[in-house]
């Protein structure tokens, strides 16, 4: 104990000792902070347990089947054996396709929602039809589809049917996550090209939009795993049950026409799953770790997109 | 610009003329009449909400872009009232520029600020790139930024320190060849050096363009301006040579607020 160096510091000095002790109200400050550390801690663990244990499950039950051929051959003997080549591929299309629809008019409506739309009852509808757009159940997006685009557009059951389902379902995300960037982009930037004489366009096309560009992308490409990943939307509106599409050559890149209809992995692991049987559990499982495997790399590929975007950019 | 032989002071390069403005229900500036100067600097005085940003801004009708706001009364630059229909914002702010509180420069490199103007009123293939570079190192070299940042023009505006980046945002206004800088409160974010540095510039300004500052610092509106507005609650208080304003005011309201009695 310091007693002999306090009795040395002057006058007074002895009644220094305990001073700033806890008491004890403070000890039980202490004891409820270190709970209440423990309790959060161990919630954010128990909340990625399952997410690991999930992962854990489909990869080793998915094991056997795991391999580069899993991926590049055709379902084969009523789907029983073989790979997921037309599925993916599908897959790839309605993503594509879907996004090439929902990014453009998503990107130009949010900024038309936070740049030109002024703070008025009609901006305040659209957004509210916004907002209650992205709230839709997806299978409620799928009886629109069918009724929009296969009936009412003439379309039919096809890949360009199921992809402007997917788009108009991801469209609400796109265009609230570019409002959301934009309006990060400081104002005064605004301020300092309005005051040189530029116009809004001039002032979003050379300031805005660059600014705001990591923003926008990330948005856009969370979209794409939802996309990928949802089967109602295209339950309905494109996807079937087995194609026999070419998986060697260049043909196999591109083996759907626009209308045609498409296989697709959600929809695939649903078929194996509950519709045909004799399907090995491997095979199952190895489907869902490669649909679980492109959402994965698909969002990764978005987070280190946006920190190199964000390093790049400083005010 | 007419060819008289008189000396530029003793022009009028504003004509305020029973200026009203309101935010909503707020009248936030009451019937204000001045005349200001070709060439001088006149600074705009008064304690905090007596208008003085917003008068400013309704020289070059930055306050529009807030709606809800209701203009009255004419504002006559270079003779013509720009709250006629037929004036194009964008022409108007290239003749009347202004210089904000914080230092704003665009997210783009030193370059690109500075041609950003000629850019958005000419097109970007109008110049030369010679013509361009020319340009820049002339504004730079007249706000005395030319030797600090001449190797680095390339770098982004954003790295540069708060001074330099104020007298970038002075330099950019240049190359559009404005009769008019309005100036925020420019040296509000600046430290004692900077602020130093832009009245040096302010100063070798003077003359060429009509200045109009906002300051809340009443040294520096002594230092810099050659005519004093002192604006309260609105209205225009007094306006004259900022010695007669500061020595000899005329109105008690005006006294009390230049001996610091209030504001």
């Amino acid at each position: 104990m310091a007693r002999d160096a306090a009795t040395t510091t002057g006058p007074g000095a002895g009644d220094a000792i305990g001073r700033f002790a806890a008491g004890p109200v403070e000890r039980r400050k202490a004891l409820v902070e270190r709970l209440v550390a423990w309790l959060l801690g161990s919630l954010t663990v128990l909340l990625v347990l399952p997410l690991i244990a999930i992962l854990a499950t489909l990869v080793a039950k998915a094991w056997p089947v795991l391999s580069w051929a899993f991926i590049t051959q055709n379902p084969q003997t009523y789907m029983t054996a073989g790979g997921i080549w037309a599925p993916l591929i599908g897959t790839f299309y309605l993503v594509f396709i879907s996004l090439a629809v929902a990014a453009p008019i998503g990107v130009l409506a949010g900024v038309y929602l936070n740049e030109y739309a002024g703070e008025n009852w009609t901006t305040r509808l659209v957004t509210l039809a916004v907002v209650n757009l992205a709230g839709v159940p997806s299978i409620v997006h799928a009886l629109f589809g069918v009724g929009a685009f296969v009936l009412f557009a003439g379309i039919g059951r096809s890949v360009l049917a199921a992809s402007l389902t997917l788009a108009v379902m991801t469209l609400p995300v796109i265009i609230t996550s570019t409002k959301e960037a934009l309006a990060a982009v400081p104002q005064s930037f605004r301020e300092a090209c309005w005051n040189m004489g530029a116009s809004r366009w001039q002032t979003i096309r050379t300031i805005v939009l660059p600014n705001a560009t990591s923003g926008i992308l990330t948005g856009v490409i969370l979209q794409v795993s939802r996309a990928a990943g949802e089967t109602a939307p295209i339950l309905f509106t494109g996807a079937v049950f087995y194609v026999a599409v070419p998986d060697r050559g260049l043909a196999s890149f591109f083996p759907y026409g626009l209308f045609d209809r498409c296989m697709a992995l959600s929809y695939h692991l649903f078929t194996i799953s509950t519709q045909v049987t004799g399907v090995s559990e491997a095979l199952q499982y190895g489907t869902a770790v490669v649909l679980i495997g492109l959402v994965i790399s698909v969002n990764l590929a978005s987070i280190s997109l946006r920190v190199y975007l964000r390093s790049r950019k400083r005010w | 610009m007419t060819g008289t032989e008189t000396a530029p002071s003793d022009r009028y390069s504003i004509s305020v003329e029973d200026l009203c403005l309101w935010y909503a229900d707020f009248q936030a500036l009451k019937h204000v009449s001045v005349d200001i100067r070709e060439g001088l600097v006149t600074g705009l005085i008064g304690p905090s909400g007596c208008g003085k940003t917003t008068f400013l801004r309704s020289l070059n009708r930055l306050n529009e872009r807030y709606g809800n706001v209701k203009t009255t009364g004419t504002v006559r630059i270079l003779g013509k009232n720009i709250y006629d229909a037929d004036v194009s914002l964008g022409e108007l702010r290239k003749a009347v520029g202004m210089v904000f509180q914080r230092p704003n420069p665009l997210p783009v490199s030193i370059y690109e600020n500075i041609v950003f103007g000629l850019r958005v009123h000419a097109g970007a293939r109008a110049l030369t790139r010679r013509q361009l570079d020319e340009l820049v190192e002339l504004s730079l070299t007249e706000v005395a930024l030319w030797d600090d940042v001449k190797d680095v023009l390339h770098r982004r505006a954003t790295h540069l320190t708060l001074e330099q980046q104020q007298k970038l945002c002075i330099a950019r206004l240049l190359p559009l060849k404005p009769s008019v800088i309005l100036m925020d409160e420019p040296c509000s974010a600046l430290d004692a050096e900077g602020t130093a540095a832009i009245e040096r510039l302010m100063d070798g300004l003077r003359g060429r363009y009509t200045i109009v500052i906002v300051t809340h610092n009443m040294a520096q509106a002594r230092r810099t301006s050659d005519e004093c507005i002192f604006m309260l609650l609105g209205e225009l208080v007094e306006h004259g040579p900022t010695v007669n304003v500061f020595l000899r005011p005329t109105r008690k309201e005006t006294e009390m607020y230049v001996e610091g009695r209030y504001g």
